[in-house]
């Protein structure tokens, strides 16, 4: 019984487990690097999956141990925490399976799948954290775990890229523990509750309190990409596909704008964020960055960088869905939490494809590429709708409950932005699916994997078409209790709840 | 203080046996060779463990022990006492010696000349370190400080060469012109109050002009022996040039011994006069030494220097307990006390382990020290280089944590920033040459110069116990409840009430 209420730190435990056996493992044993990368993905996956079972049944699971006098290490598993969870264990698994695949022949495998588990490990942590201390912790623990495969290459854009990363992430990390001792200094409560725990204190002391508030959401708002702290996301191109796939999509700006979540709904509570006048300045940072991402992404000419402009941008419909003081709303913020994250992890999947396969790293070179690569075009295809937003994707479930929702608590403007930010997302993305589909092949690439009887290597391809046919799924089968939107609906009932 | 000198006089042996087995042990070792000379070690390090728990159950009983020897008490007689405070500084010495006698013998492997001597030295220094955490009279202070000098400066030239030569005179000079002035300033107490003891002074202290100039002459000593800024000039050098595991024992322990003296001298000695401007003149030195050390440490080209550099820096955390003043700067200085001796000890033995593979330890050939295998030496060089930024999970972030906290409790935004300024500058020049690391090495893959025989020329003790240090910087972590809590015995200040 113990052990089922510290499901929570088993199922981290698992993929710490698997990065120290991996770092120990010699750089040759490449079989046994791959058995644990997959067991541990799947073993993770049947925790989460219980766990998900029971906190639907309304269990419990924590675990806590004191780690100095007054500071808790506490990680807990509540339905906000499974959403993250649940999005990354099963992202995890196709990420490690293309991964596998992706670095074939490349060296220092060994160092780069040891901090991948790390990270993933780390995200657990994010996702579990029951107080803030919890969540500086492994929040900062990502930082370092990704610092080195943002740098795998070595490079020195590599390098650079990993500099930046680090400038801008750990300057965040120092605010954001600046914010949470000031909170704790102020007599707040560390630890996460649903509807907040701040809300007399913050009456007495607005003031204090509005800075607690933007501290914390600007050390967290940097690994979320609010602008104008979002210029590591771009630079962080450089590292491998699967990495991009796991700052984008897997880990590390979804931690970000988890982090915004809970600040938000767990230590201010939406009441108080809303009465402090904090909420819609943050919605109007979060419609800023929309914009400004999308109009950025529309300049880029090389397909991870546009890629990751368009991050900047989607990412932030999380932070509008959050900040706008309204249950509908909320879910429309806290579903895109994994549709983009499903969408995102399919568009650079796709882009690793293209560039294994064909060389291929700037939009201009993939004309008619659908012709020689149609399965990886057409899981592009469908990303990039959802992106867009065409019904019945799952990026149109989540606009039309944030405009729907936006609408409900006055906050007309915003059906403004979306609509602006649908125009500019479709004038980003559809010239890329012209030249896919109907430009004449230009053949302005080369064979890399001559010898693949698939459009590509399977551990490349299987993974693409897996994570595409499940964007799809999340917003055809919407209406599925267990979908993510049946799943945000109940995290949003059980604030809004109180 | 005052309840402490009234406190039934205990008689303990465990305290006389923790001074006098490494000493007797370092005269065994004269008169012994080889690896007779070794097994004196070991004896001592069984012995003052033995010793070490036996005395910590008393402490955490009875919140102070002490002995005196032969029966005579203060103000004739010697006593020595132990609380808290000495019981963290005695088992960092344990751990650090039971590192540093582990990899001595390789380390020093073929050099017998070195080897003979480093055992006699390395005992004596050990008996007066135990001595210095134990005594509580002003006049044998000066002995075992002058001990300490002594056994230092000699382990610091043993390398050999005209630049260690030129490093350990200087280091020599610094030195006793130091405990020069303490002596004075002792003289200058007596011939006022006519009490050496600590804490028999602490109680009827009458603040004249006379005292102040003590006090200040004894400091200034004290200071120099620290390496405190603007007192520092000679650490690096020596530091630096010193065989790695002498300046592991350097860096991590001899001197914290000027620090801790300055802590008993102020905190015990005279309380009357640690107010306000005394608080404020030691804040305004830490502070100049951690900025300047860290400056400097970010400008440095050899991997040694960095290090060196770095404990400038981090000594000037120490000193924030004075404008702090409260329970919690007590606990973070103490558990960074800790958290730096172990970090420190494991960076100089994994910089040490460069040195020996790659020949050299400038920071633009790290790239080929990857190569040569120093996988476990880098590992630890990580995570030791993880606590020493304060990051978490590891011993250094909860002494960051606990300081923080201070630092809002007692309402300096300048403190506050100074300590995040601070993590932030070190986190800059640790990842300076942790980047150079994860570079590509110049000459593309596979030409592995120092690969074969650097990899087979490390023995396994000395490439391993970097990371078995660095594991327990991380393990610091962990176990601060229950350490703190013994280590705050006969702390000088009181819970704050919550």
């Amino acid at each position: 019984m113990a052990l089922y209420t510290a499901l929570p730190l088993l199922a981290l435990m698992s993929s710490l487990l698997a990065a120290v056996v991996i770092f120990l493992l010699p750089e040759a044993a490449r079989r046994w690097r791959t058995l644990v990368n997959v067991a541990a993905a799947v073993v993770k996956l049947i925790l989460v999956a219980v766990m998900l079972a029971g906190v639907m049944q309304g269990h419990e699971f924590g675990f806590a141990m004191m780690l100095a006098p007054g500071l808790e290490l506490r990680l807990q598993a509540d339905a906000l925490s499974l959403l993250f969870i649940t999005l990354s264990a099963v992202l995890w698994l196709f990420t490690t399976v293309y991964a596998i695949g992706y670095l074939e022949n490349s060296p220092n495998r060994g160092r780069f799948f040891g901090y991948f588990s790390l990270c993933v490990a780390a995200t657990m942590g994010v996702a579990t954290a029951g107080n803030l201390f919890t969540f500086f912790i492994f929040y900062e623990l990502l930082t370092l775990a990704t610092y080195p495969l943002v740098t795998h290459r070595g490079t020195p854009e590599a390098m650079r890229g990993g500099r930046i990363y680090l400038a801008y992430t750990l300057a965040g990390g120092a605010a954001l523990l600046a914010g949470i001792i000031l909170l704790e200094n102020a007599g707040g409560s560390l630890a996460f509750i649903a509807g907040g725990s701040v809300e007399q204190l913050a009456v007495d002391d607005p003031a204090l309190f509005s800075i607690i508030f933007w501290l914390l959401i600007g050390g967290i708002g940097v690994k979320a990409a609010l602008v104008p702290l979002h210029g590591w996301l771009p630079v962080a191109m450089v590292a491998p596909a699967p990495v991009s796939a796991l700052l984008h999509a897997v880990a590390v700006v979804k931690a970000g704008a988890f982090g915004i979540t809970r600040i938000v709904f767990d230590v201010f509570g939406v009441q108080t964020t809303d009465a402090l006048g904090l909420g819609p300045v943050l919605a109007a940072l979060a419609a800023v960055t929309i914009l400004y991402g999308s109009v950025r992404a529309l300049a880029q000419t090389d397909i991870k960088r546009r890629l990751a402009f368009s991050t900047v941008s989607q990412v932030s419909y999380i932070t509008l869905g959050i900040a706008l003081a309204g249950p509908v709303v909320a879910v429309g913020g806290l579903v895109h939490l994994v549709h983009q994250g499903l969408m995102k992890i399919t568009l650079f999947f796709c882009a690793g494809n293209w560039a294994e396969t064909l060389g291929i790293h700037r939009i201009d070179q993939l004309d008619g590429v659908g012709q020689r690569m149609p399965w990886t075009s057409a899981a592009f295809t469908l990303g990039a709708l959802g992106m867009i937003g065409v019904p019945p994707t799952a990026g149109f479930i989540s606009k039309w409950y944030l405009g729907t929702g936006a609408l409900q608590v006055g906050h007309g403007w915003v059906i403004a932005v979306l609509v602006a930010s649908t125009v500019l997302n479709a004038a980003y993305f559809l010239p890329v699916l012209r030249r896919l589909w109907f430009a004449p092949p230009s053949r302005d690439w080369e064979e890399r994997l001559p010898g693949t009887r698939a459009e590509t290597t399977l551990a490349l391809l299987i993974p693409t078409v897996i994570v595409a046919l499940l964007a799809l799924g999340a917003g055809v089968l919407a209406g599925l209790s267990l979908s993510p939107l049946g799943w945000a609906e109940l995290i949003v009932l059980r604030e809004y709840a109180r | 203080m005052n309840e402490a000198s009234v406190l039934p006089v205990e008689s303990h042996p465990g305290l006389v046996l923790l001074v006098f087995i490494p000493l007797l042990a370092a005269i065994l070792s004269v008169l012994l060779d080889g690896r007779a000379a070794r097994s004196t070690a070991v004896v001592t390090l069984a012995g003052v463990f033995g010793a070490l728990w036996w005395v910590s159950a008393e402490v955490a009983a009875a919140s102070q022990v002490r002995h005196l020897l032969g029966g005579w008490g203060a103000p004739l007689g010697i006593e020595l006492m132990a609380d808290g405070l000495s019981l963290a500084m005695l088992w960092l010495t344990w751990v650090t010696g039971l590192a540093v006698s582990a990899v001595a013998p390789a380390s020093f492997a073929g050099r017998a000349e070195v080897s003979r001597l480093f055992w006699p030295l390395w005992l004596t220094l050990w008996a007066a370190l135990n001595a210095t955490w134990l005594a509580t009279d002003l006049f044998n202070l000066y002995i075992t400080l002058e001990l300490l000098t002594l056994a230092a400066v000699a382990l610091a030239i043993l390398g050999g060469g005209s630049a260690a030569l030129r490093a350990g005179m200087r280091y020599l000079l610094y030195a006793l012109l130091g405990s020069l002035a303490w002596l004075l300033g002792v003289a200058l107490i007596y011939a006022g109050h006519g009490v050496l003891d600590l804490h028999t002074l602490g109680v009827g202290l009458e603040v004249g002009p006379a005292t102040w100039f003590a006090a200040a002459l004894m400091s200034v000593g004290l200071m120099a022996k620290a390496a405190l800024w603007p007192l520092h000039g000679w650490l690096p050098p020596a530091h630096a040039g010193a065989p790695a595991p002498v300046s592991a024992l350097l860096s991590a322990l001899v001197v914290k011994a000027a620090v801790y003296l300055l802590l008993r001298l102020w905190w015990w000695g005279l309380p009357a006069l640690t107010g306000q401007g005394v608080a404020l003149a030691f804040g305004v030195l830490g502070a100049a030494a951690m900025l300047y050390g860290s400056v400097l440490a970010l400008m440095q080209l050899r991997v040694k220097r960095i290090i060196a550099y770095s404990t400038i820096a981090q000594l000037g955390y120490l000193l924030l307990v004075f404008p702090l003043a409260s329970m919690a700067a007590w606990q973070g200085v103490l558990y960074h006390a800790l958290s730096h001796g172990v970090a420190k000890a494991a960076m100089f033995l994994a910089a040490g382990n460069i040195l020996m593979v790659v020949g050299h330890d400038r920071l633009a050939g790290l790239p080929q020290a990857m190569r040569a295998r120093l996988g476990p030496s880098v590992a630890g060089l990580v995570l030791a280089s993880v606590s020493l930024m304060g990051l978490p999970p590891t011993g250094g972030f909860i002494a960051k944590w606990l300081l923080l906290r201070a630092a809002f409790e007692t309402g300096g935004v300048v403190w506050v920033s100074l300590i995040v300024l601070s993590g932030l500058l070190a986190a800059a020049y640790l990842f300076r040459l942790l980047a150079m690391l994860l570079r590509r090495p110049p000459g593309g893959e596979g030409d592995g110069v120092p690969d074969a025989h650097g990899a087979a020329s490390l023995p396994v003790v000395l490439s391993v116990m970097p990371l078995l240090l660095g594991i327990v910087a991380v393990l610091l972590g962990f176990v601060a409840a229950p350490l703190l809590e013994l280590f705050l015995q006969g702390a000088p200040f009181v819970e704050a009430a919550p």
